[in-house]
């Protein structure tokens, strides 16, 4: 290994970080401009850059649409003045917002975006790990996120943090439950016998060449919209959070900087659950259901597969935005009625159903 | 007579119990709602429409010839709820012979902003029409102080009445006639 192959995949990283980082920023523009939108509003659209802002046509378009927003709001974070309350416990409230986003920002490691045509004329997915139980990766390690939330809670040392954390744990565990039922029928059903995908992403991804799953799969593909909902603590299900009971939630002692974090963390799961549903559900980077990829050879392929995939997840996360401000968040007893007596079932269900459905397609075809 | 009437109250049906249809519909109505004009306005740019009786910042007026109408009788100081307004009186310049030693002026008419609760009864009770609520809504400033609005600031605030009653010309041709006949 020469120096170089050490250098290349840092590079590899570094450039994902800052495009997943710019991701999570205008993801929270899109929020508070689709929020406004709805809501028949203006939205953001007065900070300016000074030299950019300033282009004669461009520069008012730009200011108009919010553009500089992120980066306001970014500075004012890092600039704001840090508070640290008297009461909490020193080292564990620090270290809580950096627990939140580290997983969130290590589950895209895994993650295949794109694909491209390798020498031996072999289609393989553009990650920085191609690793065969990526999707195993993902759960384990995004779940991981909760215990941020908990120790904010539980380091704020202060009842309504305490009460949020307490929740959002209670949330967690019952929709990881149903979330992993929903997507053992997907993997049943991409990876068939002797197929060497297993749990990758990108084998289910390749599965979906024809047909996307939520067309095989709708019953999956709308509980693992439900779970991803709750696992990102997006209303309906912002039990974390919860500020018409709870002030702040979990975030309630935080401020500047360490509530930034958090700000991004939470993005940022939203970012990853949508890329997952475009993964599992919506065909990855393949064109539409039933249509063959048009994608040209050589780079302008890889580059069109990227985009479209990327164009998925921004109708995702748009989609997450547009139900955050249709819909009215349950009350936390629904959540767990919803989360166990309803969709663990329906789950458990569909997760049998598609067993016999699979083993009779298996035994049509010997 | 009014006849109480039972809603019957059916069970959900299949549908929807699963809530589908509701989100549905109600992503929908968003969704419709995303492309409709904005209502609210971008403020300091853009202001509402004031309807015409609108009640704003209390003011002082002129007449079409420029003289000040209020001849401090002192009535919206007494009416005033918040006791916002101070007026001291004082007699008219000899320099101004169609006024002078017929009324009053005032020398001193302070408005404390700050204490003003726009109700409108000085307007409503001044005899002379001589003070008005105009359309300004948003007033800001640094000091206390800056906020007692002062007669020549009323004065300019207020601007000219385009009114036809010109008192003290009538009054002059009255007291003239008068002393014709004898």
């Amino acid at each position: 290994m020469s120096f170089l192959d050490y250098i290349i995949p840092v590079f590899y990283a570094l450039a994902m970080v800052s495009v997943f980082m710019t991701l999570c920023a205008y993801s929270v523009l899109a929020e508070r401009k689709v929020c406004s939108l709805i809501q028949r509003r203006v939205g953001p659209n007065r900070a300016k850059i000074p030299v950019v802002g300033h282009i004669p046509v461009i520069g008012k378009i730009l200011t108009r649409l919010g553009i500089f927003h992120p980066a306001a709001d970014g500075l004012k974070f890092l600039f704001k003045e840090e508070i640290t309350p008297q009461h909490v416990r020193i080292g564990y409230y620090y270290l809580a917002p950096i627990i939140a986003l580290a997983p969130a920002l290590t589950t895209m490691v895994v993650l295949p975006f794109g694909r491209y045509i390798d020498v031996n004329g072999m289609v393989q997915p553009i990650a920085l790990a191609n690793i065969d139980v990526g999707i195993l990766f993902i759960l384990a390690v995004s779940s991981l996120g909760v215990y941020g939330i908990v120790l904010a809670g539980w380091a704020s040392n202060s009842k309504y943090p305490f009460l949020g954390a307490i929740r959002s744990t209670a949330q967690m565990i019952s929709y990881e439950l149903a979330m992993g039922l929903s997507i053992l029928p997907v993997f049943l059903w991409a990876a068939s016998p002797g197929s060497d995908y297993g749990l990758s992403l990108f084998g289910v991804v390749q599965s979906q060449q024809g047909l996307w799953l939520i067309i095989w799969q709708p019953i999956s593909a709308l509980i693992f919209l439900v779970a991803i909902f709750a696992e990102t603590n997006r209303l309906p299900f912002d039990m974390a959070e919860s500020e018409t009971d709870l002030v702040g939630g979990f975030h309630t002692e935080y401020g500047a900087f360490k509530f930034g974090l958090f700000f991004v963390a939470e993005y940022a799961h939203i970012i990853m659950g949508s890329a997952l549903f475009v993964l599992l559900f919506l065909g990855g980077w393949h064109f539409l259901p039933g249509v063959a990829d048009p994608w040209p050879d050589g780079l302008l392929g890889i580059l069109c597969s990227i985009s479209w995939f990327m164009l998925k997840i921004f109708l995702m996360i748009f989609f997450f935005i547009w139900m955050r401000w249709s819909m009215p968040r349950f009350r936390y007893d629904q959540v767990m009625h919803l989360g166990w007596k309803i969709l663990l079932p329906l789950a458990v269900a569909n997760f049998i159903f598609y067993i016999f459905l699979i083993a009779f397609i298996d035994n049509l075809n010997y | 007579m009014a006849k109480t009437k039972v809603l019957e109250r059916k069970p959900l049906t299949f549908s929807e119990k699963t809530y589908i249809p509701q989100i549905a519909s109600g992503l929908a109505a968003t969704f419709v709602n995303m492309f409709k004009k904005p209502v609210t306005l971008e403020y300091p740019e853009v202001r509402p429409v004031i309807p015409e009786n609108y009640r704003g910042i209390p003011t002082l007026v002129k007449d079409p010839k420029g003289r000040v109408k209020c001849v401090s009788c002192q009535l919206c100081e007494f009416v005033c709820p918040p006791k916002a307004i101070r007026i001291k009186p004082s007699e008219i310049n000899e320099e101004e012979p169609d006024r002078a030693h017929i009324e009053k002026e005032p020398a001193a008419f302070d408005i404390n902003m700050l204490r003003c609760i726009y109700c409108g009864l000085c307007q409503e009770v001044c005899p002379e029409e001589a003070i008005f609520l105009q359309d300004t809504f948003s007033l800001s400033g640094y000091t206390r102080e800056e906020m007692v609005f002062g007669k020549d600031k009323l004065l300019k605030l207020g601007g000219t009445l385009p009114d036809n009653h010109y008192k003290w010309d009538k009054k002059k041709l009255a007291e003239e006639n008068i002393e014709n006949q004898h």
